[in-house]
């Protein structure tokens, strides 16, 4: 069954057509990998699904319920989190309070008054907090400003952020860039390892080598538009791909 | 929260109610150690530390927070016409309608945010003073002022046997007159437990959310938050804490005029919570004794008492000298105040605390860490 259903979607800036006719369909479980070239339309996407943009046209479901016209924070309660290009934190605070934020989001995003309650919490949330830092690799700077942390570390900082709220449906857009070979690779061990948890991913990745190893499906975007949707291994070969990466020798 | 820090909160909020209550004795040497000035100094204190809790910790820049100020104190005025001279009821009931006042104007201009959220404040504040000034006259006493009457009703102290009173109405807290130093008492009182809520609301989720908001409102909204009813609450309870100082004001002087209301007494605030320290806990009560106390010295002088106070130097440099530093003192000390908060922001954008912190720096320059950014409990 598809987890999210993107059905002939438009976007237009201006006279610029961001993205055409759309359709996509994330099988629950899955890790969905977006490929494409620089300005195809793969963050625009994105941002159709987590409420930063409305389509003009067409519709996307999530779990049968439609994700357009309601607003951002109701879209993450339903279980959709994402990832940004550039990542998006919590600057002035320390790295164990940005994951321990979004732990409380489950039971206090629509603000609740029950303080009681959540002192308990916290004691819990804390330790949850610091295990996902050890997970994404961050624990020895649990009390530093993140202001003053590498884009990599940044990114794997709102990765951590992500995974403690347990999403239905994790998009990331461009997990790794900016990150070192060996941080690269630990990323997509850790990505690996919360696949086992079932949770569905759509990843947006340059890195080819990410996207094999992680991608158990893969659509091609293009100018906006799908040109080729398939598993890995047949994607590779299709050459409708090669040439929209201008020779593709990566591929 | 862990024991210890638990243990260090206990010991902060003693430290600091210990040097809240020997004011008198460790202010008097500077000459600000009389009540009607620790008053000013306490009940401001109160005022910045609750606008703090709005743009210390999410960041909204509120420009019209005197008008709670003035609410309270109208507020605290008819508690004492209708009530009596009790100050319990007037407090109570200047919290509350402050907080009413507040969640209505929250609730509308907390729509936008950034500029556009200080213009609406102020706009909103700079209405509530004229409306006083001039159509609300029946309730406010327009240009005159409301003060208590002694054919007011007062209608508990007439029931308990004490509508008649020779010479002046006082303000009481059961049979103890609120002025001079039983009136600074109870003010401190108040700050030190508004100081100690104040706390526990930086420290608290509550508290982490609203810094986060400041941090990256946008962050906070894809992580799954409705930032508006966190904005809304940190809004309402600074209006409650303006309220209540507004409500002392009252208290230590029964009169409340409009003018408590005009913007200047709105941007007094921020200049105090800024000059202390933004987002600090002691910060805005140190901004805001400071302030109050310079206003103190620097509106008190004439030319007269300037000229007198330079008469050790030759005549002449006396002359020139009381030219130059005339406009700066007396009526026009705001703009000594101006200056030093030019100051301020150029050279310490973090105020007072942001200063104090780099002395501590001197004097331990090998802290383990070295260059990383370390959270600071301010
Ligand atoms: N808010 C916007 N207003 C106008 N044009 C936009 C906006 N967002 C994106 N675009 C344009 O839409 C096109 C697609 O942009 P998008 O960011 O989706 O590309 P992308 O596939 O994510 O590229 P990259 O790999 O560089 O991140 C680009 O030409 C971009 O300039
Ligand atoms: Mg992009």
């Amino acid at each position: 069954m598809a987890i999210l259903q993107v059905t002939d979607v438009n976007k237009n800036f201006g006279g610029l057509r961001a993205l055409h006719e759309v359709n996509l369909d994330v099988e629950e479980g899955a890790v969905h990998a977006i490929i494409g070239p620089n300005g195809a339309g793969k963050s625009t996407l994105l941002n159709c699904f987590v409420g930063l943009l409305t389509p003009d046209t067409g519709s996307v479901m999530f779990n049968n319920t439609s994700l357009l016209g309601i607003k951002p924070h109701e879209i993450n309660q339903a279980g959709v989190v994402r990832v940004f290009q550039t990542p998006q934190i919590f600057e002035d605070l320390t790295l164990l309070e940005n994951v321990m934020i979004p732990a409380f989001a489950k039971s206090d995003g629509a603000f609740r008054i029950n303080a009681w309650q959540r002192m308990r919490q916290r004691t819990e949330i804390r330790d949850e907090a610091e295990h996902i830092l050890e997970d994404v690799g961050l624990i020895d700077q649990r009390d530093v400003i993140c202001s003053s942390l590498s884009r990599g570390d940044k990114r794997r900082l709102e990765l951590g952020m992500c995974l403690i709220q347990h999403p239905k449906l994790l998009l990331l857009d461009e997990p790794t860039a900016g990150m070192s070979r060996a941080d690269t690779n630990s990323t997509i061990d850790l990505l690996k390892k919360i696949g086992e948890r079932g949770i569905t991913k759509i990843v947006i990745e340059h890195d080819m080598h990410v996207v094999f190893s992680l991608a158990t499906r893969i659509s091609v975007l293009a100018q906006g538009t799908i040109i080729a949707e398939g598993k890995p291994d047949d994607i590779k070969g299709n050459p409708k791909v090669q040439e929209a990466y201008l020779g593709g020798a990566e591929i | 929260m862990s024991k210890k820090d638990l243990s260090v909160e206990y010991s902060t909020i003693l430290i600091f109610a210990l040097a809240i209550l020997t004011m008198p004795i460790w202010l008097s040497p500077i000459g600000a150690g009389y009540p009607d000035l620790l008053q000013k100094f306490v009940i401001y204190g109160i005022f910045a530390v609750g606008f703090n809790i709005l743009f210390g910790l999410t960041g909204y820049l509120s420009f019209g927070h005197a008008a709670f100020l003035g609410i309270g104190s109208y507020a605290t005025v008819w508690s004492f016409k209708l009530l009596g001279m009790n100050v319990i009821p007037a407090v109570i009931f200047s919290i509350i309608l402050a907080g009413s006042f507040a969640a209505l104007i929250g609730y509308i201009t907390l729509r936008r945010s950034g500029i556009y959220f200080s213009i609406l404040t102020l706009a909103f504040a700079q209405m509530c003073y004229n409306l006083a000034y001039s159509v609300l006259t029946p309730i406010t006493n327009g240009e005159t002022g409301l003060r208590v009457l002694k054919t007011d009703p007062r209608i508990f102290d007439h029931l308990f046997g004490r509508g008649q009173v020779d010479g002046p109405l006082l303000t009481d807290l059961f049979g103890i007159h609120m002025t001079g130093y039983p009136g600074f008492y109870f003010c401190a009182i108040l700050l030190i437990i508004t100081y100690y809520i104040a706390m526990r609301i930086k420290r608290s989720p509550f508290g982490m959310m609203l810094k986060a908001i400041k941090s990256n409102q946008t962050r906070m909204n894809y992580t799954g938050f409705n930032t508006r009813p966190y904005l809304q609450t940190a809004f309402i309870i600074s209006g409650m804490y303006a309220g209540l100082a507004g409500s002392l004001l009252a208290i230590t002087d029964p009169l409340a005029g409009a003018e408590r209301m005009q913007w200047t007494a709105s941007g007094e605030v921020v200049l105090m919570t800024i000059l202390g320290g933004v987002g600090t806990s002691l910060g805005p009560v140190l901004g805001a004794g400071l302030i109050k106390y310079f206003e103190n010295i620097f509106s008190s002088y004439n030319d007269n008492t300037l000229h007198a106070a330079l008469s050790f130097m030759p005549d002449w440099l006396n002359d020139v000298l009381t030219i130059i530093i005339s406009p700066f003192v007396g009526s026009g000390w705001h703009l000594t105040l101006g200056a030093l908060f030019m100051i301020i922001i150029i050279f310490l954008p973090g105020g007072i605390m942001e200063g104090m912190g780099r002395i501590i720096q001197i004097f331990k320059p090998n802290k383990p860490g070295g260059s990383t950014k370390t959270a600071s409990q301010g």
